[in-house]
């Protein structure tokens, strides 16, 4: 085993780029769930999008119209997700694992004519001058603008329910929607925009994988990362700076063991693969997950 | 003569099944104390909530300050001046003060702007309130006092409050009136809805009494009596609890330094508490919500097991047992939450019945339930009761609140407990349904029972108590004869007004 082949650097800077998918995903869940919806269908909605933004790239020919395209079916996936749940009351849990399930397929089908095809790479965007610093330089400011974009994305989801007034209008009808639905707020309004930002989000981080990370399209190529972008937004207590450190943690287990195996550590390849998994588990377990909003995953209805 | 401030001519709002307005006409004045009466299910609510915006009338039309008043939602009526403090209230638990009133408010400034108006405006109609505390953390009192400062920033020209002063001590009550009193002279008027008719009969200036959805009589609450009002409201005559003088029986329950923690983050640790009950007699305990009440209750169901002594029934330490040993000594509870504490909500009455009165009235056998005569148990509490349902087959959550309470009360009443724990037994019920379910604790008791009766209410438990005694902060005061208290004492017993002043501005 030779350790020296890892390199630090490098090292941290894949982090970041580990992280993205589950960022992305993580930050939208959040969203949805501080508006009080609990949406299951994180992995079925990345999935869409992976398939949906390699489409879009291929024929269209453009990374930026991918995305938007990811963004776009996620959204959409979602909104179905939110009509179902929302405006026709149904469980929100089931419906949740459902939309997976039916994600999973949907893509298999979409993505039938576009295996094996390569995805064009995506020039990295070296910030001027930041990305000269030594060290820090090339781990923190030498990426793909998607990178920036999901750091970007949590800063404003931070802004936005902590200073804005149409932020604290959505915690609102997550703390309490039967009080909000009494001061005249739309609850139903609220959610579905909610719920589709969640969408557009985990189509992005679903892109980032087809596009970025493999970058071609196979079937379930997201592997459980929607799972794992729920069960941060739990670690982080429904707050976004701690969600991109919970995010980060995972991407960087995972870009770790992956040095390891190429290293040729002595452990089997399967438990190094389960690492990232097993450490997120962990974290959970130990962190004291703090409150969560008031009504999630509760129905809403006006008459009740 | 001057337009009103509010005009309402031919309201109706019709639901499946029910008329919930049915030509509703009256006037409120500026600078009036406007009384709305009526029994659960007249129709209040509705009203308010189409004056609110909340709620859009078949037909009728509205009118503020002689023009047409349609407001489509809150946000609207909230823009034309109407305020409203509600009943449940519409608070956020995990938000700050400064957020809440925040969220009530149609065009909010910023958040430290409104930090500095809260502190004024408290000042000004002594409601004292820190903008930067968590809501959630908050007494009812104190809770109360956020609705109200909400809707005084936005200088309401109509104030709406519907049932502002169960929650409060005689003390909050008394501040409450000042600062209702205060707003009257600045010219705001007010749509007050209350059960309680002396409260009405101190504040208010005109008083309008629905019932079944129709305005049944109009009248002044200073040259009216509480008896005349409430026969207004019921359509009949009322019936008053009649109290039998009872003998003193042996003693059944006795405390002997009850302590309990805190059961979760909000709750209230119960400290020290030593009682004795005896058979035959009613014992009231009063406190302001969040003293005690629910813990002592579940330590006394079961609920919260403590050290085997600490709790003594007929002789024998009882501390450590589950509900349903208790139960079937004879000693039963109904709490205070009727949906999802005292009743499952979507479970049918017959179930719910079944749940607190299998071991006593044996309705299941070997594992089995015997549907039949679960049936015939829930029928006989639905009878004996006059609880207003199609069946026992409907679900609880179908009944109005008033129903509800009365077959969650019969349900234990009908077991013919040794002891039994109620508390707020009549919380948000109709002045009639009221009365039966304190004519059936008296009952209980006459028949030799010890009935302990927790309630906010203390005219009800100056009604229909033997000996009365307080919760404060976990504590519980040493009970004193009921007969002869007089509210002052009582609120000292009660630990006073929680931290509140009386207004001293002058306006």
């Amino acid at each position: 085993m030779d350790l020296s082949a890892i390199n630090p650097i490098l090292l941290l800077a894949s982090l970041m780029v580990a992280a993205t998918p589950i960022l992305l995903a993580a930050i939208g869940e959040l969203v949805v769930e501080r508006a009080g919806v609990l949406n299951l269908g994180v992995e079925g909605m990345m999935i869409t999008g992976a398939v949906c933004g390699f489409i879009a790239t291929i024929t269209l020919g453009s990374s930026v119209l991918g995305f938007a395209g990811a963004a776009l079916g996620g959204a959409l996936l979602a909104l179905v997700f939110g009509i179902l749940t929302q405006v026709l009351l149904s469980n929100q849990v089931a419906t949740g694992l459902a939309l997976t399930l039916f994600g999973l397929g949907l893509a298999a089908l979409l993505g039938q004519g576009y295996i094996g095809i390569k995805a064009p790479v995506i020039p990295k965007w070296p910030v001027p001058v930041l990305s000269d610093i030594p060290v820090i330089g090339p781990i923190l400011f030498n990426h793909d603008p998607v990178v920036y974009l999901g750091i970007l994305i949590v800063a404003a989801v931070w802004f936005f329910l902590s200073f804005t007034r149409a932020g604290l209008i959505l915690r609102a009808v997550g703390e309490n929607h039967d009080a909000a639905h009494a001061l005249g707020y739309h609850v139903i309004r609220v959610r579905l925009l909610a719920i589709m930002f969640g969408g557009a989000c985990a189509g992005l981080g679903g892109a980032y994988l087809s596009l970025v990370r493999v970058p071609q399209w196979t079937e379930g190529l997201t592997a459980g990362a929607g799972w794992i972008a729920l069960a941060i937004v739990v670690f982080a207590s429904w707050r976004p700076w701690r969600l991109l450190l919970g995010a980060y943690l995972f991407g960087g287990v995972t870009v770790l063991q992956l040095n390891l195996q190429a290293a040729g550590l002595a452990v089997p390849v399967a438990y190094l693969s389960m690492a990232p998994y097993l450490a997120t588990i962990l974290v959970l377990v130990m962190m004291r997950a703090g409150r969560a909003p008031g009504s999630l995953a509760q129905p809403f209805h006006a008459s009740r | 003569m001057t337009t009103p401030l509010l005009r309402l001519s031919g309201l109706t709002k019709a639901y499946p099944g029910v008329v919930a307005n049915q030509d509703v006409s009256f006037d409120v004045q500026a600078g009036e104390i406007h009384a709305l009466l009526g029994e659960n299910g007249a129709g209040k609510s509705t009203l308010v909530k189409t004056i609110y915006g909340l709620v859009k009338p078949d037909a009728g039309q509205m009118a503020l300050q002689g023009a047409p008043f349609v407001p489509a939602e809150p946000r609207a009526a909230r823009a034309a001046g109407v305020a409203m403090v509600f009943q449940h209230f519409s608070l956020f638990d995990a938000m700050n003060v400064a957020e809440n009133i925040a969220l009530g408010m149609e065009n909010p400034p910023p958040q430290r702007e409104i930090a500095a108006r809260v502190r004024q405006v408290s000042d000004q109609y002594g409601l004292p309130l820190d903008p930067s505390r968590i809501v959630g953390e908050l007494s009812a009192g104190e809770r109360q006092r956020v609705e109200i400062v909400r809707c005084l920033l936005q200088d309401p020209k109509l104030l709406i409050m519907d049932e502002p002063t169960s929650v409060l001590t005689p003390q909050e009550v008394a501040i409450l009136f000042e600062t209702l009193r205060r707003l009257r002279a600045a010219g705001t008027a007010i749509l007050y809805i209350s059960h309680k008719l002396e409260e009405i009969r101190a504040l208010c200036d005109a008083a309008t009494v629905l019932r079944l959805g129709r305005v049944v009589g109009t009248c002044d609450p200073r040259a009216t009596s509480a008896r005349e009002m409430a026969e207004l409201m019921v359509g009949s005559s009322l019936h008053v609890p009649h109290k039998a003088a009872r003998p003193e029986g042996d003693v059944i329950l006795t405390l002997q330094g009850l302590s309990a923690k805190a059961p979760h983050r909000f709750g209230t640790a119960l400290r020290e508490i030593d009682l004795t009950v005896r058979r035959g007699e009613i014992l009231g305990i009063g406190g302001v919500a969040g003293n005690g009440q629910d813990e002592l209750v579940a330590a006394l169901s079961g609920e919260i097991r403590t050290a085997r002594d600490m709790v003594q029934f007929d002789g024998q330490g009882i501390g450590h047992l589950a509900p349903n040993a208790r139960r079937h000594l004879g000693l039963l509870a109904a709490p205070e939450e009727r949906m999802g504490h005292a009743a499952a909500p979507d479970m049918s009455l017959t179930e719910n019945a079944l749940l607190t009165a299998a071991v006593r009235q044996h309705l299941t056998a070997r594992g089995f339930v015997r549907w039949g005569k679960a049936r015939a148990f829930a029928g006989s509490v639905i009878a004996a009761f006059d609880v207003r349902t199609p069946g026992a087959g409907n679900t609880a959550r179908s009944l109005s609140g008033g129903n509800l309470q009365k077959f969650v009360i019969g349900r234990e009443i009908m077991q013919a407990p040794a002891l039994l724990v109620v508390n707020q037994p009549t919380w948000g019920v109709d002045a009639s349904a009221a009365a039966a379910i304190r004519q059936a604790l008296l009952d209980l008791a006459a028949k030799g029972a010890a009935v302990i009766c927790i309630s906010q209410d203390l005219d009800e438990l100056m009604e229909i108590s033997d000996r009365f005694a307080a919760l404060n902060g976990g504590r519980l005061s040493d009970p004193r004869p009921a007969q002869g208290l007089n509210v002052e004492q009582i609120g000292l017993m009660l630990g006073g007004a929680h931290d509140m002043e009386v207004a001293h501005v002058d306006a």
